[in-house]
């Protein structure tokens, strides 16, 4: 690291919320900030960017809350005039006639965009490998993944090269490589955050977040991220505001294990099982009662996610064909346009999806598929229902294992399971947050936490007090980026 | 077990054209993963209602008032081809197999 004052890396090593701060005292230029993170960013060397600003942007109005903290965001949100692919090579240059309504809001807050971040091809991966454009590289160990879907906005974040960043999450897609990467990754509330120009996976899923490097630049990010908005028919918005976290206390708190979710014998690594158990001791030590509890449909989370998630990617990425933008292949007639178009331009995972989706969705399969699996969606729910009538947070491991090697799980089901712990809460709409958890063999593991629905303020809380008392800030994995 | 037949049933359904080699493997692929996903078949959900959404907002509507929308330009201009101020798609009578 260089020593002295305000070179700029000293400026990166700064929190966003410590940014925003020092720029509002008067004490560091919003221009600056923005050219350092820039130029680290254009510096990148984990192929976390797929896009990086050229210009500084016009300077933010006076008293923007922001002010003027640059933001990372994952390629497949739109932004007008500025390419905006989803990882794939079928949007390949495409460059959106409008900008996503949560993009829109942060920058009017004063967040101006700084880079788009790789991620898997719509959102349909767990480890980057599945980018048109390439593997994201984790900080922590360049042979190793960042996690997926939203790998880019992670490792970013983790190397320093964005203050913060925002992510999607689906079936775990913010979550899980916020903790193979040592950060913090939040899924809101389904509803809470507008889904207006992200491009869909699945739609009942899909919810925009945060990924940080603690847990107030997550508070901070996502209460200017929270609204209704009319160009989305499933938001809702959030009833008051998100605060900034500040309890250093537990007490009181009763936190739910789930033994389907939790132990060795359901396939999680010995060396995570460690850390969080660690962290369970400290819960108690901050006050916190800590027991067993049951969530007996989580073990068939997976599945049906499996089924609806990609029932709703078949029929969401229809669009793809040709027409209106992105890839054409001319092929004669109409319907072999569509075809060649599609067959060239999706890579093989979503290819995959597209089938299986289309499959459980096709005549004679609809009961035994998509129709189950909306019944045990209905099970799950009201698994965690029951769970939050004894406790406040339900916690588990974030992802059973730490980042694993490049190339090394080559079989989709093996992949899928990477999700095991963090679909659940998506089936269920319910908020959840991972965050660094101490390390397993030199890599980060996470631990979340996840309560009833809008239960963002206290879940914050809850994670700031674990947060303190974990300090693991101290090891940031920017320190690594050099 | 998703044979041949039907893999290339369903890859025509959804629009795609699979090399050999693909529908070898989508074969295989699919079976394992349906095969895993036929676990929730054991489950008792008699009665049980089915989840489309988690949240519960019904017809959100706005007042059905005239606003102004993407210029018609704009709206085309990431369009592969245009013509007289519309997409130009190819002519579905030049498809071989026009199902």
């Amino acid at each position: 690291m260089t020593q002295g004052a305000n070179t700029s890396s000293d400026l990166t090593l700064l929190s966003a919320a410590a940014a925003a701060a020092a720029i509002k005292r008067g004490e560091l230029s919003a221009t600056e900030l923005f050219e350092a993170y820039r130029a680290a960013a254009a510096g990148d060397e984990l192929n976390a960017y797929l896009w990086v600003a050229e210009d500084a942007p016009a300077p933010v109005r006076e008293g923007a809350p922001l002010a003027g903290v640059p933001l990372a965001v994952k390629d497949l949100f739109c932004t007008a005039g500025v390419p905006s692919q989803a990882g794939s090579k079928i949007l390949e240059g495409y460059r959106p006639p409008y900008t996503a309504s949560v993009v829109a809001r942060l920058a009017a807050a004063g967040a101006p965009l700084l880079g788009k971040t790789n991620q898997d091809e719509f959102a349909m991966g767990s480890s980057n490998e599945n980018s048109a454009y390439g593997p994201v590289l984790n900080p922590w160990d360049r042979t190793r993944v960042p996690g997926g879907s939203s790998g880019g906005s992670a490792a970013a974040v983790a190397a320093g090269s964005a203050p913060w960043a925002l992510g999607t999450d689906t079936g775990g897609s913010i979550r899980q490589p916020a903790a193979l990467c040592g950060i913090v990754g939040l899924k809101p509330t389904y509803g809470t955050v507008s889904r207006y120009g992200m491009i869909a996976f699945a739609s009942s899923l899909d919810q925009a977040g945060p990924l940080t490097r603690d847990v107030t630049d997550a508070a901070l990010l996502l209460k200017h991220m929270v609204a209704q908005d009319e160009r989305d028919s499933t938001s809702i918005g959030f009833a008051g505001e998100i605060s900034l976290p500040r309890g250093d206390s537990l007490a009181g708190i009763r936190l739910g294990v789930p033994e389907e979710l939790s132990g060795a014998d359901v396939g999680i690594e010995a060396g995570v099982v460690e850390a969080f158990d660690a962290t369970l001791r400290v819960a108690e030590s901050l006050g916190a009662t800590v027991e067993t509890c049951h969530l007996p449909h989580a073990p068939h989370a997976l599945s049906a996610y499996y089924v609806l998630a990609p029932a709703e990617a078949s029929s969401n990425l229809a669009r793809y064909d040709g027409v209106r933008y992105g890839k054409r292949v001319e092929d004669g007639g109409l319907v072999g346009m569509y075809t060649r178009t599609r067959s060239q331009g999706f890579g093989p995972e979503v290819k995959r999806r597209i089938m299986l989706g289309t499959y459980s969705l096709s005549s004679g399969y609809y009961d035994a598929y998509y129709g189950r699996a909306q019944r045990v969606r209905t099970k799950i729910a009201d698994d965690f229902r029951a769970a939050f009538e004894r406790f406040d947070f339900v916690v588990t491991p974030t992802a059973p294992s730490v980042a694993f090697e490049l190339g090394a799980i080559s079989d989709p089901l093996s992949m899928y399971l990477n999700d095991y712990c963090t679909v659940p809460m998506s089936l269920a709409g319910i908020p959840a947050i991972s965050i660094p958890n101490g390390l397993s063999a030199g890599l980060p593991t996470g631990f979340q936490l996840c309560g009833p629905a809008f239960s963002e303020n206290s879940m914050l809380e809850a994670a700031y007090a674990l947060e303190q008392a974990l300090g693991f800030e101290a090891a940031g994995a920017r320190i690594h980026s050099a | 077990m998703i044979d041949r037949a039907q893999v290339l049933h369903v890859a025509r359904l959804a629009r795609l054209e699979l090399t050999e080699d693909e529908v070898a493997r989508m074969s295989d692929e699919l079976s394992d993963v349906l095969g895993n996903i036929e676990k929730i078949g054991e489950l008792d959900l008699d009665g049980v209602p089915p989840t489309t959404h988690v949240v519960e907002v019904s017809n959100a509507l706005r007042p059905d008032e005239v606003e102004p929308s993407l210029p018609r330009d704009v709206a085309l201009a990431a369009a592969p081809a245009v013509a007289d101020g519309g997409f130009l798609v190819p002519s579905p009578q030049a498809d071989a197999d026009p199902s």
